[in-house]
């Protein structure tokens, strides 16, 4: 997400850091620049045009102090960016749990924002933090919503109260009041309301969310908006927030490409914090929402604590630390070690999620080439390393012709795959050693953790982008696709 | 000066004052037609006499537009096959059934497949519909192959001599380029029973400027024929919808207006111009 937005910014300053000496003029031309790239991602106009005047009047203010810096660009963008926190919320915040069992959450928000999976997520994401959350499914309206519901609570193993059928039929409000009776009696200490999608302007649907709201009474009710709504998201959030009421707001499909400038707009006009933030298909994407990380983002400036923080989840603690001694005791990295990796990146989910967080994974560049990356190419090298025999894993130098060949037969894939594989081991292998002795800058915080070598390798097509791995030989990928778009570089 | 009103009524009376411009170019950046159409429009007010200005603008917008066709042609002499794609969330599948809806209140024997395999219970919302309706609905396995679905409804079309079959998708998000190949797939499979003769790109009216990538993303997989605009009841103007059509010169087809099944509308440009340009 915020891809364009980020490209533009960066343009807007790369423009400004050309200038020596930082004029009042050239602060107007680059919030002027911001102003169109908010406007272009879908930003609502006032949000914009207060916004900008705040940059404007902080810049203008501080330039006596700018103009005495070494790095006068870098002073507006630090300005940008903490005014971009601040529009996003602030710090973080988290579930508000209510004193006495059950916390109950309400969810809301426009037809096809997400909300029933969207409940699904929520729930599993609670119950992996240790809580008894129970579903309700009281959006009785579209047909099928408790269906749909339903299953994702069984694929969960969330239990689920869903005494209607739905399709139009039954009384959502006395099955949220049942769904917290429930709750009460078998002691589930979170309870998750899904309700009917409706249209801001509806009033019927309003009314029957504000009924729901005040029989449940609900400690955080939830606003859920699709990062790809444009100038009317303002308006809605408005409208339920006066024809309901909402705590705070949870943006889904944040795995697109929309600028999200929703979500600027809607934290900004309702002061409301961004809770949480949903992006992937799979159950397991989704997160709180992290305004300085986001903001991060926006400006191309990769996010890195939210990288390593799922490395940690996926990575248990003793591999991690084994290889970590490994790597401190200058011990060979074997393909061994490096199947562990790619089990390990497989659980932090897709490769593409992982590589959007780099720094610079924004320019359209490296987008072009994360958004080419098929994400079955590790189950391809597993399945390539799995070949193996495990003398062959310790020593790939022992593989010849014929060994590789067999390799390949028992892999189902090709002899040029198998030696696209070595070849990217050997290069992982050398860039080790190379941060062993600390040579490659930026790289060993994360050493530790042994990613970049498996990312690196992992990934033929993003052998020069991904970062500084000298790629030994012209790697051709074998996936057609992709082989198209290197080779057009 | 009716649903224009208010708006333009006041550079009649005077020449337009730098307020009234900024106004102006409020309202249609709200619209969602995009800033630098927006613009454009609002050099031709600078330039314009005052008399002319609501007459200059919707001629303006209405010859942006595509000038392709605006109606689903049906082929009396095989089945007609549309296609519904979108990304997640915009109501596919309701379109799908409203069009259903049309078709069969038309006379016509209609044939639904559901080739969303992948979203939970997306399968049994379209049967519900297809039994709401009277229209049978070809299924297929949680997570099967949608292509094989499709190919299943296309033989079953075919061979019972069906008028119409739609085939209803998932919904993918645009940059998934793996996802996009699974569509391409789907229509390569059908076009070896029969031609698809429409594929219609299922556009939410209160998307921001993304839609148009979205557009065009599909576009470039699945070649569209025309758009479907929903969720047109609800506050939003549905500037997207105009943008949309402006880049792509993809003629919208069809809008969504309520929450009913026969809530879909054929689109009216100059209706639509005409809403966009009054005073919310």
């Amino acid at each position: 997400m915020f891809e364009s937005l980020s490209e533009k910014f960066s343009s807007a300053f790369a423009t400004l850091r050309g200038k020596g000496r930082i004029s009042e003029s050239d602060i107007d031309s680059v919030a002027e620049e911001i102003r169109l790239a908010l406007l272009d991602g879908d930003v609502a106009l006032s949000v914009v045009d207060q916004f900008v005047a705040r940059i404007k009047e902080r810049s203008m203010q501080a330039l006596p102090e700018i103009r005495k810096s070494t790095n006068q660009s870098q002073e507006i963008y630090s300005i940008v960016n903490a005014e971009l926190v601040e529009i996003l919320g602030g710090p973080a915040r988290r579930i508000r749990f209510a004193k006495n069992p059950p916390t109950v959450i309400m969810l809301a928000g426009l037809q096809g924002s997400g909300k029933t999976t969207l409940a699904g997520k929520l729930a599993l994401f609670l119950k992996e933090q240790g809580n008894t959350p129970l579903l309700v499914a009281a959006d009785l309206q579209r047909p099928n919503a408790v269906t749909q519901l339903t299953l994702l609570a069984q694929s969960i193993g969330v239990p689920i109260h869903a005494p209607e059928p739905g399709n139009g039929s039954g009384n959502p409000v006395s099955v949220a009041k049942s769904g917290i009776e429930l709750a009460k009696s078998k002691l589930f200490n979170v309870v998750i309301v899904d309700t009917a999608g409706r249209l801001g302007i509806d009033e019927e649907l309003m009314q029957q969310a504000s009924e729901i709201k005040g029989a449940v009474s609900p400690d955080e009710v939830l606003f859920v908006v699709d990062a790809m709504i444009g100038q009317d998201a303002v308006r809605t959030a408005k409208a339920f927030e006066e024809g309901v009421g909402f705590d705070a707001v949870v943006l889904t499909k944040l795995d697109g490409d929309a600028k999200g400038g929703a979500a600027l707009s809607i934290a900004e006009t309702t002061k409301k914090p961004i809770l949480f933030a949903s992006a992937g298909e799979k159950l397991t994407d989704f997160d709180y929402f992290y305004p300085d990380r986001m903001a991060s983002r926006i400006l191309g400036l990769g996010d890195i604590a939210t990288l390593a923080e799922q490395a940690k989840k996926a990575i248990d603690g003793d591999t991690a630390k084994r290889l970590e001694e490994k790597f401190v005791a200058g011990e060979e990295f074997t393909l061994e070690d490096f199947l562990e990796q790619i089990q390990a990146m497989k659980k932090m989910g897709s490769m593409s999620k992982i590589l959007g967080m780099l720094p610079g994974a924004n320019s359209a560049a490296m987008r072009k080439q994360i958004d080419a990356l098929d994400d079955d190419e590790l189950i391809r090298t597993q399945a390539i390393v799995q070949s193996m025999t495990p003398t062959e894993r310790k020593d790939p130098k022992i593989l010849n012709g014929s060994r590789r060949s067999r390799i390949a037969k028992g892999s189902g894939r090709t002899v040029t795959e198998v030696n696209n594989l070595v070849d990217r081991f050997s290069a992982a292998q050398k860039m080790m050693k190379q941060m062993r002795n600390g040579n490659v800058p930026g790289l060993k915080t994360t050493g530790g953790m042994g990613l970049p070598p498996a990312m690196a390798a992992g990934m033929p097509s993003l052998g020069s982008a991904a970062n500084k791995i000298p790629p030994k030989k012209k790697s051709r990928s074998g996936n057609p696709a992709k082989r198209a778009i290197e080779e057009g570089r | 000066m009716g649903l224009f009103g208010s708006f333009f009524a006041k550079f009649s009376r005077n020449k337009a004052t730098p307020e009234d411009i900024d106004e102006f170019r409020r309202v249609l950046i709200e619209s969602d037609i995009g800033a630098e159409f927006t613009e454009e429009i609002i050099k031709l007010v600078e330039k314009e006499r005052a008399e002319v200005l609501e007459e200059k603008v919707t001629e303006k917008i209405l010859s942006s537009l595509s000038q392709h066709a605006r109606l689903v042609e049906l082929r009396p002499e095989r089945v007609t096959t549309i296609l519904v794609v979108g990304v997640n969330g915009t109501g596919k599948t309701t379109s799908v059934a409203k069009m259903a809806r049309r078709f069969k209140d038309e006379g016509k024997k209609v044939l639904l497949a559901a080739a969303d395999t992948f979203r939970a219970a997306a399968v049994e919302q379209l049967s519900t519909w297809g039994e709401r309706i009277g229209t049978p609905v070809v299924v297929g396995k949680p997570n099967g192959d949608p292509a094989s679905v499709a190919f299943d409804a296309a033989t079953k079309a075919t061979s019972e001599h069906f008028d119409i079959l739609i085939i209803d998708t998932a919904g993918r998000l645009h940059t998934k380029s793996n996802l996009m190949e699974e569509l391409a797939k789907v229509r390569r499979v059908v076009e070896k029973v029969t031609p698809i003769d429409e594929v219609l790109f299922v556009l939410d009216g209160t998307t921001g400027q993304n839609g148009i990538t979205q557009a065009k993303s599909f576009m470039e997989a699945v070649a569209l024929t025309g758009l479907i605009v929903t969720k047109l009841d609800g506050s939003t103007k549905g500037g997207i919808a105009l943008a949309t059509e402006r880049t792509l010169q993809v003629p919208v087809k069809l809008i969504g207006t309520g929450e009913g099944e026969s809530d879909l509308e054929i689109f009216e440009p100059s209706a639509y111009v005409a809403n966009l340009l009054t005073q919310p």
